[in-house]
């Protein structure tokens, strides 16, 4: 970038980054191959036939099953191989990996709300460590957004009314563009931003010099309590006319209507709005709605606090980031080696 | 219409000019409303698809809503409907042997089974502004807004029966695709009525006989298409769900 | 349209279908095929200079990284119209609603279309919803993109959505009159010998848009119209705040839409394929192949329509199955551009206009499907979806593809339509000018957005300038390069060289009657004996039915 040349492809800075662009550069080798085969085969024969005399007529070739054959299987062969390639990569992707710090993302005309686990909060920028898996649990307060990072090679619709998450792990220190990449009114091209990636030892500096806010657990303690929600559910959580709610998050969970699903994020989110949609079994639909009574942020913050609850009643302090990795900020290793 | 005869000469009247006899007419006539049906049935299909989507996502909304519906006004209406198909059928046999009086007596059966139909629709509008389940403001100043019914109380009909997990909002969800449905399906209705006044007057005038009656069967076509469409709708909006009553 | 009536004869008292009548009642009321192609001609016309206008102003608001030349709720406007018109009101209907008009009837050895009278009816409805969203463009415009997505189109765009849609609404209906016409013409009215397989390929491209007219236009409609309701009901259909689920509707939008471009360049297809074997003398290559890759790309079409919700949230095996089918349907048009290639194998090429778009079309195409590959390929897409590399991808397609082909079918049948040659030599250098301008335009779109420039940005960051100026530059070519023939082609109507009947030496049916053709095309229903792309020495192409110079009988 900064050797004058006009770049083409954009700075590679996760561990996704790289597959992508051998994709890439694979798709555009046979572009290229397939540009210049038929250009030159057309030009070629436009010379060579060119007309030579004003009514010549020349024999009629009426086709051949063979050439067909190989300029349909071929392509085909190919398209496969990209079809594969691509859906590999993705796949792979397509999970969020276990042991990844959990970052909250709300976007909203035009801005980009982050909050981390650990309670920091940021405004269109983003800070994260380099070497370590991060999940973006992402959601929107109005219409569709989108977040965007091309040196990351990610981005993933931003939905009202719905959670979706996308993962990275940053490989290279420096300042990255994040976009808003869903069309999403006036100010859409204002609603960019920038990732942070830092050194460890710098990320965990930058979080102890942010004075920590109240992290989203905390918070939604404090709303478990205020919403009453702990006259139902129990003080920690731990139940009573409604079900419990420690180590829920991930769990199954059956219905009286006889269905049951895994608890996740859309789930919470829609017992709180929607308690009587699905009825946990053995229990009876007196809860309220909670609709318009909390915001998307309130929310992400009450679910974060049941997903704290996962080890019987423990706590809502979540084991902050900081502390647990310290050691491997202190080694100088800075090397990008995830941890674990 | 008969322009440019001048090469066939000994044509029928109905000729247009530019086909070459009656029969490649009637082919391209009767195609042609098959195509169009085609594009009907890709019209009703996308709601018939957003019905499907939100039914699954909201059984118990959407049954108590189907509940509320009138089932007696629905099925007469459909009992309507399969009459009004026999006596086009009817009609256009009477026009394929040529008996123009029985050709105008089904047509004139069919009309009045198609207005019976339409007025029972509007009975049951009717009904659903009074009871306020007119979806949203589309009604300007009667915005929905139904009296629930509360748990455990007396069945009223007038009062919206909540089965459990449903919600007053998914409610409003079916009445949107109930009235975009049922809706479309009347417009259809109307035109209906309309061609077959048409068809009416020119039988009247002697137009139809065995050589040409194209019209009467391609707008038979028509009818009869706008008939199973009902022949969907009514099982799905109005019985569809109505066992979760007692649940 | 009142310009013909100043026309000087054709030879001398010869009848056509242009002086057969005159008066704007004579045109407005017509029900000749041709007339409504040319009615058509005049007001797609119309509308891609109103497009090209709204283009000319996003790429002079790009030409900086600031936005300072339109504020960013002008520059939504602008780029939202210039899709809906440029889409809905000049790519749809270009090739079907004019070349198609005109020549289906005459290919196939007809003297109309089967139902001329809905055939008029269709301009009508085209013209109405035309009118209905320019007025919505003048009273205050519509921002949501051409794409309309919800919830931003149903909750909170402050702008003209419901008027728009209305008006795309009731175009949708011209669109499936026109295809059901064409279908049924195609089944019922073809000439006495006229079989499936000696249809000119461009027949089977148009039946084969014909039929995603029919079927995925009514879907278009119905979605418009639920959107609408939601907009003034707010019941929630696409709402999540009401439980609704705003990715419905990106997939019935897209069960429409993505089949549209193939409505789009399908056509395009055909009169490609129209071009090289006539340009080359040389029956095409493979004939049932290129027949049946339309119909392939018709029905896969319809299969395809997930790979615009890669990153939508969609289902990971969702995903791969669209992107595996979104691969396969590149295979027909695949097979498509190499049998061009081969149709030129020992033929003897012509360099006219006509061959130079078509020459220039296969190379953009090629890049233009190539390019599409990346975004069918899933991480690749999630990387590209709405960048700039889209925007380039898709512009290969529609103006590289469907506009060159538009172009240059109406310089190949020109003569034809108004019995006039174009002036050759501007014909060749504008087409080497589109040429040009259209690469240097949209070429540095695909670096811009694999760099991850978004699309839709009124403002980007200044690293992003040097591909905009690149494209802006490469845009004031393209500029050029369309209005020259929009000035020469205008000029040869009046005083253009007189076109023979077969000025080209072509054994199509079209160029066996006179041009311009007489109201009922031929003299007499012509016998075909031939297939496509047959030729024969020029004494052999025989004009059908005897044209006299004094007094051919035609209709009133």
């Amino acid at each position: 970038m900064q050797t004058g040349w006009i770049p083409l492809i954009p700075e590679s800075a996760s561990t996704v980054s790289g597959k992508v662009d051998a994709l890439y550069f694979y798709l555009s080798g046979v572009t290229v191959f397939f540009t210049l085969l038929i250009s030159g085969v057309l030009i070629f024969f436009v010379i060579k036939y060119r007309r030579r005399s004003p009514f010549e007529i020349p024999r009629p070739i009426a086709g051949s099953h063979k050439l067909e054959m190989l300029w349909s299987v071929i392509p085909f062969l190919i398209a496969m191989s990209m079809f594969a390639w691509g859906a590999q990569i993705y796949f792979e992707n397509s999970r969020s990996p276990k042991n990844a710090n959990e970052i909250y993302v709300v976007g909203k005309q035009w801005m980009w709300k982050i909050q981390h686990s650990t309670g920091q909060r940021e405004i269109n920028e983003l800070h994260v460590p380099v070497g370590r898996k991060i999940k973006l649990i992402m959601t929107s307060e109005d219409t569709i957004h989108d977040f965007f990072v091309p040196a990351f090679r990610i981005k993933a619709d931003v939905l009202p009314g719905k959670y979706t998450n996308q993962w990275f792990e940053a490989t290279k220190p420096g300042t990255y563009h994040l976009f808003c990449a869903e069309y999403c009114g006036m100010n859409h091209s204002g609603m960019i931003g920038s990732i942070v990636v830092m050194q460890p030892a710098e990320f965990d500096n930058w979080l102890s010099g942010n004075a920590s806010q109240q992290s989203p657990a905390v918070a939604g303690q404090q709303l478990f309590q205020s919403l009453g929600c702990v006259s139902c559910h129990g003080a920690n959580g731990e139940g009573g006319r409604g079900p419990g709610l420690a180590n829920l998050f991930g769990r199954k969970v059956s219905f009286t209507n006889g269905e049951s699903l895994t608890a996740d994020e859309a789930y919470i989110r829609e017992s709180i709005e929607n308690p009587s949609a699905k009825v946990v079994s053995g229990f009876s639909p007196i809860m309220p709605t909670f609709q318009g009574q909390v915001t998307p942020e309130q929310l992400i913050q009450i679910i974060s606090y049941i997903k704290s609850l996962q080890v019987t009643g423990a706590p809502a302090t979540i084991a902050p980031a900081t502390a647990a990795q310290s050691p491997t900020a202190a080694s100088p290793a800075a090397s990008a080696t995830p941890a674990k | 219409m008969a322009e440019g005869l001048a090469e066939h000469e000994a044509s029928h009247p109905a000729l247009q000019h530019h086909f070459e006899n009656l029969e490649q007419q009637r082919e391209a006539g009767t195609l042609g409303m098959w195509v169009f049906l085609v594009t009907e049935i890709m019209f009703f299909g996308g709601m018939f698809f957003a019905y499907t989507l939100y039914r699954t996502k909201e059984p118990a909304s959407f049954a108590s809503a189907s509940n509320h519906l009138d089932l007696t006004l629905g099925a007469i209406n459909t009992v309507v409907l399969i009459l009004s198909s026999l006596t086009m059928a009817l009609a256009v046999y009477s026009a394929q042997i040529g008996k123009r009086i029985n050709l105008m007596v089904c047509l004139t059966l069919t009309i009045v089974l198609g207005m019976t139909f339409l007025g029972i629709k509007a009975v049951e509008y009717r009904a659903k502004y009074d009871d306020h389940l007119i979806p949203g403001k589309l009604i300007p100043g009667r915005p929905f807004g139904p009296e629930v019914a509360q748990h455990g109380e007396p069945y009223d009909k007038h009062k919206l029966h909540l089965l459990p997990g449903a919600e007053v909002k998914k409610v409003e969800m079916f009445y949107w695709i109930y009235f975009a449905m049922t809706g479309m399906h009347a417009v259809h209705m109307i035109i209906g009525v309309g061609l077959l006044s048409v068809l009416l007057f020119f039988s009247w005038r002697g137009r139809y006989g065995p050589e040409y009656h194209n019209p009467v069967e391609i707008s038979g076509l028509y009818w009869h298409f706008v008939d199973i469409i009902w022949i969907f709708l009514f099982p799905l909006l109005y019985l569809l769900g109505r066992h979760l009553e007692h649940l | 349209m009142k310009p013909f009536e100043s026309f000087e004869l054709p030879s001398a008292s010869r009848v056509n279908y242009l002086n057969a009548d005159y008066g704007l009642k004579s045109w407005l009321l017509t029900r000749d095929h041709k007339r409504i192609a040319i009615l058509y001609l005049g007001s797609i016309s119309a509308f891609f200079f109103i497009g090209g206008l709204y283009a000319m102003f996003i790429r002079l608001e790009l030409l900086t990284p600031q936005g300072d030349l339109l504020a960013s709720t002008t520059y939504n406007k602008v780029f939202t119209q210039h899709g809906i018109i440029m889409i809905f009101f000049f790519l749809i209907p270009s090739i079907p609603a004019t070349l198609g008009n005109f020549l289906v009837p005459l290919m196939i050895g007809a003297k109309d279309l089967a139902f001329p009278r809905i055939n008029l009816l269709s301009w009508y409805i085209y013209l109405l919803g035309g009118i209905v969203t320019i007025w919505a463009l003048l009273a205050g415009g519509i921002d949501t993109g051409w794409t309309f997505y919800a919830p931003y189109s149903t909750t909170f765009s402050n702008s003209y959505v419901v008027a728009t849609g209305a008006g795309i609404f009731i175009t949708g209906f011209s669109s499936i009159l026109t295809g059901l016409n064409f279908i049924v013409t195609v089944h019922t009215m073809r000439a006495p010998g006229m079989t499936w397989f000696r249809l000119p390929l461009f027949i089977w491209s148009l039946y084969a848009t014909s039929l995603i007219m029919i079927l995925g236009t009514p879907v278009i409609a119905i979605t418009i119209l639920l959107l609408a309701f939601e907009r003034l009901s707010h019941v929630g259909i696409f709402d999540p705040a009401n439980g609704g689920d705003p990715v419905l509707f990106q997939h019935l939008f897209w069960f429409y839409s993505h089949p549209a471009v193939y409505i789009m360049v399908l056509p395009g297809m055909g009169v490609i394929s129209e071009i090289i074997a006539n340009f080359s003398r040389k029956n095409i290559f493979g004939y049932k192949f290129v027949a049946f890759s339309s119909m392939a790309i018709a029905v896969f079409g319809f299969l395809v329509w997930g790979h615009h919700l890669f990153v939508a949230s969609q289902s990971v095996y969702a995903g791969m199955i669209f992107s595996f089918l979104s691969f396969a349907v590149a295979i027909p048009s695949a097979i498509k551009v190499f049998n061009w290639a081969a149709t030129l194998y020992k033929g003897s090429i012509s360099f006219d206009t006509p061959m130079l778009y078509a020459l220039g079309f296969i190379g953009l195409f090629t890049i233009g499907g190539m390019t599409g590959l990346f975004l069918a390929s899933l991480a690749v897409d999630v990387h590209l979806s709405d960048t700039y590399f889209v925007v380039a991808h898709f512009h290969y397609i529609m103006v590289g593809g469907t506009l060159l082909a538009y172009l240059g079918g109406l310089h190949y049948w020109w003569p034809k339509i108004f019995g006039r040659m174009y002036p050759e030599g501007w014909g060749r250098f504008s087409a080497l000018v589109v040429f040009v301008g259209f690469n240097l335009t949209f070429l540095p779109q695909f670096i811009a957005g694999y760099l991850g420039m978004p699309r839709r940005y009124h403002a980007y960051p200044p690293e992003f300038q040097v591909f905009n100026v690149l494209s802006t530059a490469g845009a004031s070519i393209l500029g050029v390069g369309l209005v020259v023939p929009f000035i020469y082609l205008l000029w040869s109507m009046r005083y253009g060289k007189r076109a023979e009947p077969n000025p080209w030496h072509l054994p199509g049916l079209e160029w066996r009657t006179a041009s311009p053709p007489p109201t009922e095309n031929f003299l007499e229903t012509p016998q075909v004996t031939w297939a496509a792309y047959e030729f024969a020495p020029p004494e052999e192409l025989q004009v059908i039915g005897k044209f006299k110079d004094e007094g051919v009988k035609t209709s009133g």
